[in-house]
């Protein structure tokens, strides 16, 4: 059983400054994840040459992958750092910010593009109001199953940053954004506006810039079928088109 | 008078549910949050929200919830408010579901229900074991399309730091820093909320989020705000221990069968089923918490002689524990390693809940119905300063009931709205008239503080001193408290304060620091421990989740009150109310 662990990572102070990298060991304790053990580098921000340096910078919340907030790449492999278990990682353990974002400082990165996309796809149910209209529509529990399986989507950004086509020059939203809109549409309420969301996916950014890569899926913490979504809405805005076609 | 302005701070699902209630009267809203708000800690609830929608025929009532609220809570709580929330529960269920919320379905189409702590009945609609997180993007989706509207402004990654008081002592609006530009600016406002949480991260590792600090509550309480029943902690049963937090494993598990064990004589002992016959493994929290406490630590059976209890699914087949708990599941699988559909899960009580928080006024008819647009609703004692969620102290008493928090959310916020708006519209000033003096008088103590912070050069760690605060309350102010080892720990934190002064910050950049916000937060969270510590110290009965082995029963002769706390620099200084029993006389509390 080692006794520390061993850790890189790849620091910067802001978005304009050079990035460096910072060796870390941290006293090796059973069940360690990648947060448990940043949060000792904290207690005791010392490099490994014995240099006092700042904190490093990370993102996280919940601890329990249902926040999506501490996405990073860890070994090369875009996840959430709280269920990166130290026991499972080839050492030294290297962490570096994602690199599809904006960076704003170390392993924090700005992912607002992320909600911009969902303000543009309209990723809502447009309910009448919060007074009282009595139940919801019924609902198939098979349905219900499927939906549910798109509706855990944490806003990360693995499924953006796995993605060849997403990249500072290109407008492509990412894939989680598919499987939110492949969501409202199959909802009895939310499938009546349909057509506002197919407009947007077939906009700018939208589901012809997507190039089939399947990383989105593969990266997906909670396995969402980012893959299928695209699919369907493929076939959703091809019928869509014709129909516009025909009834124009 | 000018369109009124209002501000919201936090964006989980009370300040979510205020802002939706504000913004549907036709208001704009400024919605602060230190993460964005989809990733506040609500999405953390597990188990379901209660409604007895009655949906299996089992002649369940909101009445009889209400009643169940109350007797869970140890007959602390108010009642009309609690009351109000019940009877409402079952249309706001219906909202949720009209939002597009999957929850799970019964065969025939219908939302489906299943049992929880406290109660018989099944009235806890559910989604798989992510409940939280579902209710809150419903939530977050609503106050997207207002704020595609241009009706809501969010401020995501800034950190409330205060109210603005003018000279009267009325809220006006609230300093605040942006996190990463690190600017610290003030902002009018007529009526403000904080919806800022739990203060959990006082005990170091619990169950809550990392932004769950208490931290703003703690702030206006050193500005005036009384807080209410700081003592009352809920511990929750079962929890994943671990070195950075205690992964809750929901009730929920125990309500599909799930059943607490540890090895007695080479057999299993199931020692809730075997002491209560009736409520087996759903006996309310702060009751199986205190019995799976005895069992570890004086009878010494606990796994392995550690503290460790076996919570068992393994029986449950696997199809049905991946539809109703998949979520937690996978929870325990990817941070233990095992599989909970074949093995026993390994467990210990953590720290969950804070029933106690911001005192809040209420308003309610002589028949206890709580007058829905009265401007007391939610407002504390700082005039046209709210709270709503578990920030504030109402609806739970000593001990809050499974599922009820979601509920408690929602219901919070769908009366904090209108209450902030019908204060707003009766005000004779509003905060455009006031004096712009007054706003940077604030934002100018706050900057000093904060820069004090950048300057600190001591030999002290806020991280160590906060990993200490955490172990010294767990330790002492939990599931089993003794006064003399409650004084200890005040003594403690005061001893911690003093270091708090001797920090060395580390870190003194002016972009995205993350080490003088958090030092801040540790002296707020200094200041909350001592009220949650004196608080436990001066309640000499036990009442829910506050046990004293040297004081076993309750008194309510005595203690039938609510504590309120007034900050001083000395300390808190401890008041107390009588409890509103209008509605129903207190009982022995029996499972």
């Amino acid at each position: 059983m080692p006794q520390t662990i061993d850790f890189r990572i790849r620091r910067q102070d802001n978005p304009q400054a050079p990035a460096r990298w910072e060796e870390f060991s941290v006293p090796y304790q059973p069940n360690m994840n990648v947060i448990s053990c940043l949060m000792e580098i904290q207690r005791s921000p010392v490099t490994r040459e014995g240099k006092r340096t700042s904190p490093p910078v990370w993102d996280c919340n919940c601890l329990e992958e249902v926040c999506g907030a501490c996405s990073m790449v860890v070994n090369g492999r875009v996840r959430q750092a709280c269920s990166a278990l130290i026991d499972h990682l080839a050492q030294p353990i290297v962490l570096e910010p994602m690199s599809k974002f904006p960076l704003i400082r170390d392993l924090m990165v700005d992912r607002s593009r992320m909600f911009d996309a969902l303000q543009r796809v309209r990723a809502w149910i447009p309910i009448d109001g919060t007074h009282a209209l009595g139940p919801g529509p019924k609902v198939d529990p098979h349905v219900q199953q499927a939906a549910y399986a798109f509706a855990r989507c944490m806003t990360c950004g693995c499924c953006l940053e796995a993605c060849p086509q997403v990249n500072a020059r290109s407008p492509f939203m990412g894939a989680f954004v598919f499987g939110q809109v492949d969501l409202f549409n199959m909802h009895p309420t939310g499938g009546m506006h349909a057509a506002e969301r197919l407009e947007a996916v077939m906009g700018i950014g939208g589901i012809a810039d997507c190039a089939n890569a399947q990383n989105c899926a593969a990266v997906c913490p909670k396995e969402i079928p980012l893959t299928e979504a695209i699919a369907d809405l493929g076939r959703q805005t091809t019928r869509y088109m014709l129909r516009r076609f025909f009834t124009r | 008078m000018a369109q009124p302005r209002f501000i919201v701070v936090g964006g989980g699902l009370a300040g979510l549910m205020t802002t939706i209630k504000i913004c549907e009267a036709g208001h704009p809203v400024d919605l602060f949050s230190v993460v964005p708000v989809k990733r506040s800690h609500s999405v953390c609830a597990q188990g379901g929200i209660n409604a007895s929608v009655n949906i299996k025929g089992e002649g369940d009532s909101p009445q009889i919830h209400f009643y169940e609220t109350i007797k869970g809570g140890d007959f602390l709580a108010n009642q009309p408010l609690a009351k109000g929330m019940c009877e409402a529960a079952p249309g706001i269920i219906f909202l949720l579901d009209r939002m597009g919320v999957p929850f799970n379905r019964t065969p025939e189409g219908n939302l489906d229900f299943r049992g929880f702590g406290g109660t018989l009945f099944s009235r806890t609609a559910f989604v798989g074991a992510t409940t939280g997180q579902q209710l809150l993007y419903a939530l977050d989706e609503q106050v997207r399309r207002y704020e595609a509207e241009g009706l809501v402004e969010k401020y995501e990654f800034w950190d409330f730091l205060s109210a603005v008081l003018d000279g009267e002592a009325v809220c006006r609006g609230i300093v605040a820093q942006d996190l990463r530009t690190m600017e610290i600016k003030a902002f009018p406002a007529d009526a403000v909320c904080l919806a800022t949480g739990g203060c959990g991260i006082i005990y170091g590792k619990s169950t809550m989020s990392m932004v769950c600090t208490g931290t703003a509550a703690s702030a206006v309480y050193q500005q005036g705000a009384i807080y209410a029943n700081g003592e009352f902690i809920q511990v929750h049963p079962t929890a994943i221990p671990g070195p950075d937090k205690l992964r809750l494993m929901s009730e929920s598990a125990r309500a599909e069968g799930g059943r607490v064990w540890v090895p007695r004589d080479g057999k299993p002992w199931y020692f809730l089923e075997e002491k209560y016959p009736k409520y087996g493994n759903l006996v309310p929290r702060d009751i199986a918490s205190r019995e799976i406490f005895h069992v570890c630590r004086v009878l010494k059976l606990g796994v392995d002689g550690k503290d460790v209890v076996y919570l068992d699914l393994s029986h449950i087949p696997a199809e049905t524990l991946n539809r109703k708990l998949g979520g937690i599941l996978e929870i325990y699988e990817k941070f233990v390693g095992d599989d909970p559909r074949k093995v026993p899960m390994r467990v210990f009580p953590g720290v969950h809940y804070s029933m106690g928080g911001l005192w809040i006024d209420f308003q309610a008819d002589a028949q206890g119905n709580p007058t829905v647009g009265s401007p007391r609703n939610h407002q504390t004692n700082i005039p046209g300063l709210f709270a709503a969620g578990e920030v504030d102290y109402e609806y739970h008493g000593a001990n809050r009931l499974g599922a009820n928090s979601l509920l408690s959310t929602f219901y919070g916020g769908m009366l904090c709205g209108p209450a902030m708006v019908s204060y707003a519209k009766g005000l004779d000033r509003s905060a455009a008239a006031v004096a712009t003096s007054v706003f940077e008088a604030e934002r100018q103590r706050q900057q000093e503080l904060t820069d004090r912070i950048c300057r600190m050069d001591g030999k002290e760690s806020p991280y160590v001193i906060h990993k200490e605060l955490g172990e010294v309350m767990t330790d002492n102010v939990t599931v089993v408290r003794y006064n003399e080892n409650l004084q200890t720990t005040d003594n403690a934190i005061r001893a911690h304060q003093e270091r708090w002064r001797r920090i060395n910050i580390e870190d003194a950049a002016r972009w995205a620091n993350q080490a003088v916000p958090f030092t801040r937060a540790l002296w707020n969270m200094l200041e909350l421990a001592r009220v949650i510590t004196l608080g436990a110290l001066r309640r000499d009965e036990s009442r829910g989740a506050h046990y004293k082995p040297d004081f076993p029963e309750r008194n309510d002769q005595q203690w039938l009150k609510t504590t309120k706390a007034t900050w001083t620099p000395e300390g808190p200084a401890l008041s107390y109310d009588p409890v509103d029993i209008s509605l129903l006389t207190p009982e022995a509390r029996k499972y």
